[in-house]
């Protein structure tokens, strides 16, 4: 009898028959997060519906040594909440209520499994609004995005999770409440409110989270600028930065993309583009106007073939929403795709998209490019088909390679997205085992035995060593009193 | 020196250190600390600027580069460490800033200090320098131990070095002042804050309330038509920042505190003479009431008050949050040899 049954009557005892899955099939929507490729059966499912019951789900996985892999929407996409076979999967949905929304103090107070877009309806009628908008939005929850830091297409201007989080409510597996920071906007002591941002889950279990809200802008608008070429959009992207100008969303999708998208909705994108860049701008009417003209400038000045500025809302929303169904629609093209997400220099743009075109040429697999070039942040899609015989081997290997033109680029393997168990070969390329000991040294600071999402977003050493990323100095392995597999 | 060989150095130092160290930059927030405690571990001559792209907005720099330094760089093309960190007596360095953590009147608006930190290089207590975070704006690769440098008051190790977001100086700055009680100027500003107006700075002090608007000059033009008052001194952001007012002056007898609150959280019932800035969210006093009354009272209110002009006089954290700490602390200063006595909130 493993941890995991032994654990099993003291669940029952503390949970409702609702909150505790057992069964293989009610199981299965949980095999995996939005990184389907990667999935395995959880032992057991729980669902508090209180914190009081999540504490209680908590105790009894200390007591008997289970693992414990936190979810919340399960839309993550680089397997942050893959599940365990011998744990438990503590899912967050249930704890799904808005505590406050206080508009003079533009705060809102909220539980984990919260959507992301729900906070900004519920600050809406305040004229507010909570700014990360990550393309799941509409189902990803909070606790999720604190997990992850995630971003959005407005990054650029506000910031990532971490930058709107103000404080947190946090469990530790030794059941302990930590609370960190509140409606202030500094907080005493360490950040710890950082650490906790992109932790995914691995030092603990957040139970509340303070968002920041800010006033609605009053105005915004929307430029579409089509160009002959990659570099060509790359380099005005630099130039609007460059012009000192901050825009709310700049986004670049090549002609593939935008082919994918016009056939799909039917925008109007300008399809003999090499690339298109949508710009938007937001605040006062009469600061987007005087923006909008210097945008207009900066995008004539560097080559744009035509530039577009959305008489309206609904033109805006329209140029948008091509960008939004973009990843659907390149999902019509190919059987499958693998969304990469990189983060590189800005300068860097066409020199990387370059070399990703060039990868695609070689290996034969298609690449549609739709991102968020204000950030840097690449999402090359590969379109491989999965039924093709080492396709899949064959997009991910590409996809490796691509994270590791944006390290070499001075970039970084995941912008947004997180590590998970994804890119865990990819992190023994951007950091060396002395680094990855030290993260191995803040995990066990919150969570000594390594029950809390165990084996996710740092590799450990061994993992390094057999991937022969370690960085061997002097032909001496760093720690060679630590044993590798 | 050459940073490879400041490096060595330095890496040497540490890993022969039997006690503990002090790090020092130019001491220009030397006040904020007690006691000395170990042999200083001077970092002020490893300076400058090591790489700086404006098109990147981002800009990485040695710790002892000095903050009127940087500024002057990122003017020169028409940038600004958005931050703004205070440069107490003029000086001090960007390791400084990034170890206090403090941040200047546009904070609300612009960030944080620990929010435009994008990447450090740090020396650990075990004597080994590390890359954490990098030169994007995005980038979710590990722990975010960089940020967590910004207010460690350099327990956690040395920063060497870090990246630092910033952004483009604003086409056009004004400043208005209107008189203004405390509680109009609180209404004022918390009502204001509702709306998307360009505003990246408040002050109220002395009975009259000062803002700044930032934008292009139609947007601008428009604010200050909506929020009226008297054109007013744009000098006042530099001198509050630093502590230029005579409101500051430690040599009084009074305690000055720092008061960090809700925006619309109301005024503890503290007598004294106040400062506040950011909106409402940051509230300075000085008074002569007892300290543990002061912390109590702004703690019922949401807030934390940090007595600004005693020696080592920080706000706290609990003794939950305080055991993390030193469990964090551990992890990257096995020995406890940097800055000991300093882990932030411990009373």
């Amino acid at each position: 009898m493993n941890a995991l049954e032994r654990a099993r009557p003291a669940l029952q005892k503390v949970l409702s028959a609702g909150s505790l899955i057992i069964d293989p099939i009610a199981k299965r929507p949980y095999e995996s997060d939005g990184l389907t490729a990667i999935r395995e059966q959880p032992g057991l499912v729980a669902l508090p519906a209180s914190v009081t019951e999540l504490k209680a789900v908590l105790a009894v996985c200390r007591a008997f040594d289970v693992p414990v892999v936190p979810r919340g929407a399960g839309t993550g996409l680089s397997g942050g909440a893959r599940p365990q076979k011998d744990g438990v999967l503590l899912g967050l949905s249930r704890l799904n209520r808005i505590i406050a929304v206080d508009p003079d103090n533009r705060v809102a107070v909220v539980q984990p499994g919260v959507r992301n877009l729900a906070i900004s309806e519920a600050a809406a009628p305040h004229g507010l609004f909570y700014a990360p908008d990550p393309s799941s939005q509409i189902a990803c929850s909070i606790g999720g995005n604190v997990a992850e830091n995630s971003g959005g297409v407005h990054c650029l201007k506000y910031g990532l999770t971490v930058n709107n989080v103000l404080g947190l409510r946090v469990l530790t597996i030794d059941g302990e409440e930590l609370v960190l920071g509140g409606a202030t906007l500094d907080a005493p002591g360490f950040d710890l409110l950082a650490l906790m941002n992109g932790s995914e889950g691995m030092l603990g279990i957040v139970t509340e989270v303070t968002v920041r809200l800010l006033p609605i802008p009053a105005v915004k608008s929307v430029l579409l600028a089509s160009f002959a070429s990659l570099e060509s959009a790359a380099d005005a992207v630099s130039a609007i930065i460059a012009a000192g100008i901050v825009p709310a969303g700049l986004e670049m999708m090549d002609q593939v993309a935008t082919g994918a998208a016009e056939a799909f909705v039917q925008v109007g994108y300008p399809l003999d583009a090499a690339a298109i860049l949508l710009c938007e701008l937001d605040g006062e009417a009469a600061d987007v106007a005087g923006q909008r003209l210097r945008v207009e400038a900066v995008l004539n000045a560097a080559g744009a073939v035509e530039v577009r500025v959305a008489a309206n809302a609904a033109e805006g929303d329209r140029m948008w929403y091509g960008r939004k169904a973009a990843f659907p629609a390149v999902g019509r093209l190919a059987p499958d795709y693998y969304c990469m997400d990189g983060t590189i220099p800005r300068a860097k743009l066409a020199s990387v998209l370059r070399a990703i075109a060039d990868l695609s040429a070689e290996t034969g697999l298609g690449v549609a490019n739709v991102f968020h070039a204000g950030d840097g942040n690449l999402h090359p899609l590969i379109l491989y088909d999965a039924n093709s015989p080492g396709q899949l081997d064959a997009a991910v290997s590409m996809g490796e390679r691509v994270l590791a033109l944006c390290v070499a680029a001075g970039g970084t393997v995941t912008g947004e997205h997180g590590v998970g168990v994804e890119k865990l070969d990819a992190m023994c390329g951007q950091f060396d085992a002395p680094t990855l000991t030290r993260f191995h040294a803040v995990k066990s600071a919150f969570d000594p035995r390594g029950l809390l999402n165990p084996g996710k977003a740092i590799p450990t050493l061994a993992r390094c060593a057999e991937l022969g990323g370690m960085h061997v100095h002097g032909g001496a392995l760093p720690f060679p009193d630590i044993e590798r597999l | 020196m050459s940073d490879v060989q400041f490096e060595a150095s330095i890496i040497e130092r540490v890993a022969a250190a039997t006690g503990p160290l002090q790090i020092c930059g130019r001491g220009s927030k030397r006040f904020l600390y007690g006691r000395d405690i170990g042999d200083y571990l001077p970092v002020s001559m490893h300076r400058g600027i090591i790489d700086y792209q404006p098109s990147e907005l981002v800009v990485t720099a040695r710790c002892g580069t000095s903050l009127a330094q940087l500024n002057e760089a990122l003017a020169e093309r028409g940038q600004v460490l958005a931050a703004d960190p205070p440069q107490f007596g003029g000086d001090g360095t960007l390791g400084g800033a990034i170890a206090v953590g403090l941040s200047g009147p546009g904070r609300p608006w612009y960030g944080a200090l620990r929010d435009c930190v994008l990447g450090v290089r740090l020396l650990t207590g075990h004597g080994e320098v590390h890359s954490f975070g990098g030169q994007v704006m995005k980038n979710v690769a590990g722990y975010d131990v960089a940020r967590v440098q910004v207010g460690a008051h350099g327990t956690l190790g040395v920063v060497l070095a870090a990246s630092l977001r910033v952004l483009p100086r604003p086409a056009v700055e004004a400043t208005v002042t209107i008189d203004a009680s405390r509680a109009d100027a609180h209404a004022t500003v918390v009502k204001l804050g509702r709306r998307p107006l360009p505003i990246t700075a408040t002050c109220w002090v002395a009975e009259k309330l000062h803002l700044r608007l930032s934008g292009t000059d139609q947007g601008v033009a428009h604010a200050l038509d909506v929020v009226g008052g008297e054109r007013g001194d744009a000098s006042i952001w530099s001198v509050v920042r630093d502590h230029r007012l005579p409101f500051f002056d430690t040599h009084t007898g009074l305690a000055l505190w720092r008061i960090s609150l809700p925006v619309a959280a109301p005024f503890p019932d503290i007598a004294g003479e106040w400062l506040v800035e950011w909106g409402g969210a940051l509230r300075w006093c000085r008074t002569t009431a007892d300290a543990e009354h002061v912390r109590a009272l702004v703690a019922a209110l949401g807030g934390h008050a940090h007595e600004f002009s005693a020696p080592a006089g920080f706000a706290r954290v609990d003794a939950l949050v305080g055991t993390y700490q030193q469990r964090l602390k551990h992890a990257f200063d096995p020995k406890g040899i940097f800055n000991v006595d300093r882990v932030p909130g411990m009373g």
